[in-house]
């Protein structure tokens, strides 16, 4: 393509080929691209989408806890899930500015959300059932996110890698959380021992369809990887996941669903069984148990309070110096 | 302009959520695009945290607020959980002159001195694939 | 990446080692090793009941705040109103705790096994006549005009109490207070900051911040007049007499409407608090089912 160069006449207008070159270069040398930088735009567009998505998970994630929020059965436990709910927010905060430096707009975002297009985390369309479902969230759904986004770190989009390095610090102590939630319960009557296991049973495969498709169908990884956006498999992921849930059942003293988990003593890891695709597509595709009132949810937050984000507005107009 | 082939449609990775979320291209909807929402959004504003005495004042993110006031305040929320004892600096986005080693960038040359490619220097409807 | 490090490192230090937490909120026995031997002289009966008002003001508004957790107007917001709820938590645990520790425990230990802690079974096994928090607080919340305009009045109110009550002969809620004192400017001024935005913004929010101020105004016939609790205790130097402090109340609600351009209601004629003597409104039973059903369900279980 031909570049304008418009305002600055004396700059020199390189070619696309070059621009690519040196983007490639950042890439391969395992630099961060930051802001500024020339990027293809295929690069952005897709980062936005992933950042976008990502950061309506943790706002959509809010809500399977934030259920249980006002009938949390100890005051403690209503101190850690309202501090936990609250970090979401903050999270889905860091990750929507992220996409702010891309060019993406928070409440442009917002609205392809709730309009159905763009995407969040499937497994936030489960209910949540009983309060045992509290703990099974954060042992494993914050666990499989951890897993996932650990490599994002390092991404190669600068303001993303960061964004992430703050959330990390915050998710390994809601895993941790979680768990001696479920700890605590497993020790107390048979009723909650129940609830552990009816949980655990509930959110174990969903948790490893966390991970995405397997990788021979998932075209699109290739590129990821190339571009240092993603940095491991799916099912690499998915792998050091059952990994490191199995040692963790055990020592809660759970079953996981699975009759075909089993240890592989030549590789040292777990075989599990077939994942029900079907069912991932299903949610995925909004016909999960909770898509409608999730999304509905946000929508009654938009709609119903504009007149709040309206009010500070005009009061900012008429006060400005 | 040629790039890189994006994403295939509706294909699925695992990376862009707290766990598995679709990169593929936008869901389609019956519903028509918001491009011409009316609402006033709060500006951005981007946000310097001084942790401690002794550093220096470090970008921690960004936020929208209405106003200068309303901005710090949030910032300490948000930023600094609340942390008397940090010193924190706000500042609209639009506000903020830039410059960056690669001046060069002809996409945005318009634009140059900002500190991001804001919303407003893309107008790529949503429906167009590929671009 | 160093650089950034550095700046939460910094952040994360700061807090205590509790920085991976939204706010400090400590998670374990609220008074541990806080030294909870009553003051010579004062009665433990009236000081249990004491703290039980005061924490009972602080659990019920934690309620109704939350309530707007998942819906708030903004994630500005959002973040804002947890970090109010969580410091209102905070109080409720150490005042029920100190109540607790004081004897006063009402019936709920009928019910309640020894493995729930005192806080716990205050908050979770008392029945609505033995919640002792003012109307103020119980009432449904309404809009976000209405939920800002009550929280300017309690936290205007609270924070008023809970300066003189730093000087408390008892050392427990002396320090109680000293905790409080600058959470409670926080809300104070987050509220007012809001109530001056809606007042002075649009049409339509100033039409609503009036509604609220018209809705919870008569609430504050509640606020000044001491129980005989109170009265015994001002006398020991260990509570304050809300009467002290309603002029102190009324001139930061007046400056604050007439800067948001709100008409100041008349302020009510006082009144001996009903919700003080254990007698509620309506929205406190649902408002109760909820927040106890799930620990009531499951009296010997520990979370």
């Amino acid at each position: 393509m031909s570049a304008p160069t418009l305002d600055r006449p004396d700059a020199a207008a390189p070619d696309e080929a070059a621009l690519q070159a040196h983007f490639d270069a950042t890439i391969a040398a395992d630099r961060r691209v930051e802001p500024r930088d020339w990027m293809p735009e295929a690069y952005r567009k897709g980062l936005v989408r992933q950042i976008a998505q990502h950061a309506h998970s943790e706002i959509i994630g809010m809500q399977p806890e934030g259920d249980w929020l006002l009938a949390a059965p100890s005051l403690r436990r209503k101190a850690v899930l309202l501090a936990k709910v609250q970090d979401e927010a903050g999270h889905g905060m860091y990750l929507y500015s992220a996409a702010e430096t891309l060019g993406a707009d928070r409440a442009d975002l917002t609205d392809k959300l709730i309009e159905g297009r763009q995407k969040y985390s499937s497994i936030f369309n489960y209910p949540t059932l009983t309060y045992a479902d509290c703990g099974v969230i954060g042992w494993l759904v914050d666990g499989a996110a951890i897993c996932n986004q650990v490599p994002l770190c390092r991404s190669s989009y600068g303001p993303y890698a960061r964004a992430m390095i703050r959330v990390c610090k915050e998710e390994s102590f809601h895993q941790r959380q979680g768990y001696e939630l479920l700890m605590t319960m497993m020790r107390g009557t048979p009723e909650q021992r129940a609830m552990v296991q009816d949980a655990v049973d509930r959110w174990w495969w969903p948790s490893l369809m966390m991970f995405g498709p397997p990788d021979d169908d998932s075209p699109n990884s290739a590129q990821s990887m190339a571009w240092g956006v993603k940095r491991h498999s799916n099912d690499e992921l998915r792998q050091r996941y059952v990994d490191m849930s199995v040692p963790q059942a055990a020592a809660l003293g759970v079953t996981l669903p699975d009759p075909e988990l089993a240890l592989d003593p030549e590789t040292g890891r777990h075989r599990f069984g077939q994942i029900d695709w079907a069912e991932f597509k299903q949610v995925i595709s909004g016909n999960g148990p909770c898509n409608a009132e999730r999304v509905s949810r946000r929508r009654a937050a938009r709609d119903d309070n504009a007149w709040v984000t309206e009010a500070a507005t005009a009061y900012a107009a008429k006060h400005a110096s | 302009m040629t790039g890189p082939v994006t994403p295939s449609a509706g294909e699925t990775t695992a990376e862009g959520g707290h766990g598995a979320v679709p990169t593929g291209p936008e869901v389609p909807s019956g519903a028509e695009p918001s491009a011409a929402t009316a609402r006033r959004d709060w500006p951005l504003y981007e946000v310097f945290v001084r942790g401690k005495r002794g550093l220096n004042h470090v970008h921690v993110g960004s936020l929208h607020a209405p106003d200068d006031e309303m901005a710090v305040h949030a910032a300490r929320d948000v930023f600094t959980r609340r942390n008397e004892g940090v010193s924190i600096w706000v500042v609209q986005a639009n506000d903020i002159t830039a410059s960056s080693p690669d001046e060069k960038d002809p996409m945005f040359a318009p634009a140059g001195d900002k500190v991001y490619r804001h919303p407003t220097f893309y107008e790529i409807p949503d429906d167009v694939p590929h671009i | 990446m160093a650089h950034e490090e550095t700046v939460y490192d910094a952040l994360d230090h700061a807090h205590g080692g509790e920085g991976q937490w939204a706010f400090g909120t400590g998670f374990d026995d609220p008074l541990a090793g806080v030294d909870t031997t009553i003051p010579e002289g004062v009665d433990a009966a009236d000081l249990g009941a004491y703290s039980l008002m005061l924490g009972d003001d602080a659990l019920v508004l934690c309620q109704r705040l939350t309530e707007w957790t998942t819906r708030a107007p903004e994630l500005e917001e959002e973040v804002a109103i947890a970090n109010c709820g969580l410091d209102l938590l905070g109080q409720a645990r150490l005042l029920l705790a100190r109540a607790g520790a004081a004897g006063v425990l009402g019936r709920s230990r009928q019910t309640a096994t020894d493995s729930i802690p005192d806080e716990d079974a205050l908050a979770y096994f008392r029945d609505a006549d033995e919640f002792r928090n003012h109307h103020l607080v119980e009432v449904d919340g309404g809009d976000y005009a209405q939920t800002l305009v009550r929280l300017l009045v309690a936290s205007a109110h609270r924070l008023a109490l809970f300066v003189r009550l730093r000087e408390s002969r008892d050392p427990v809620l002396s320090a109680i207070a000293a905790k409080g004192v600058p959470e409670l400017t926080y809300h104070r001024d987050h509220a007012a900051r809001w109530v001056l935005r809606l007042g002075d913004g649009t049409e339509q929010s100033h039409r609503r911040a009036q509604a609220g101020v018209d809705a919870v105004w008569p609430l504050l016939a509640d606020l000044s007049t001491a129980t005989d609790v109170e009265t015994r205790l001002v006398a020991t130097g260990v509570a304050v007499d809300p009467a002290d402090v309603r002029e102190e109340v009324r001139d930061v609600l007046t400056m604050v409407l007439e800067r948001a351009t709100l008409t100041v209601p008349e302020w009510p004629a006082d009144r001996p608090s009903p919700g003080r003597a254990g007698e509620h409104t309506d929205e406190m039973g649902p408002l109760l089912a909820t927040l106890q059903g799930l620990a009531r369900e499951h009296p010997a279980a520990t979370w």
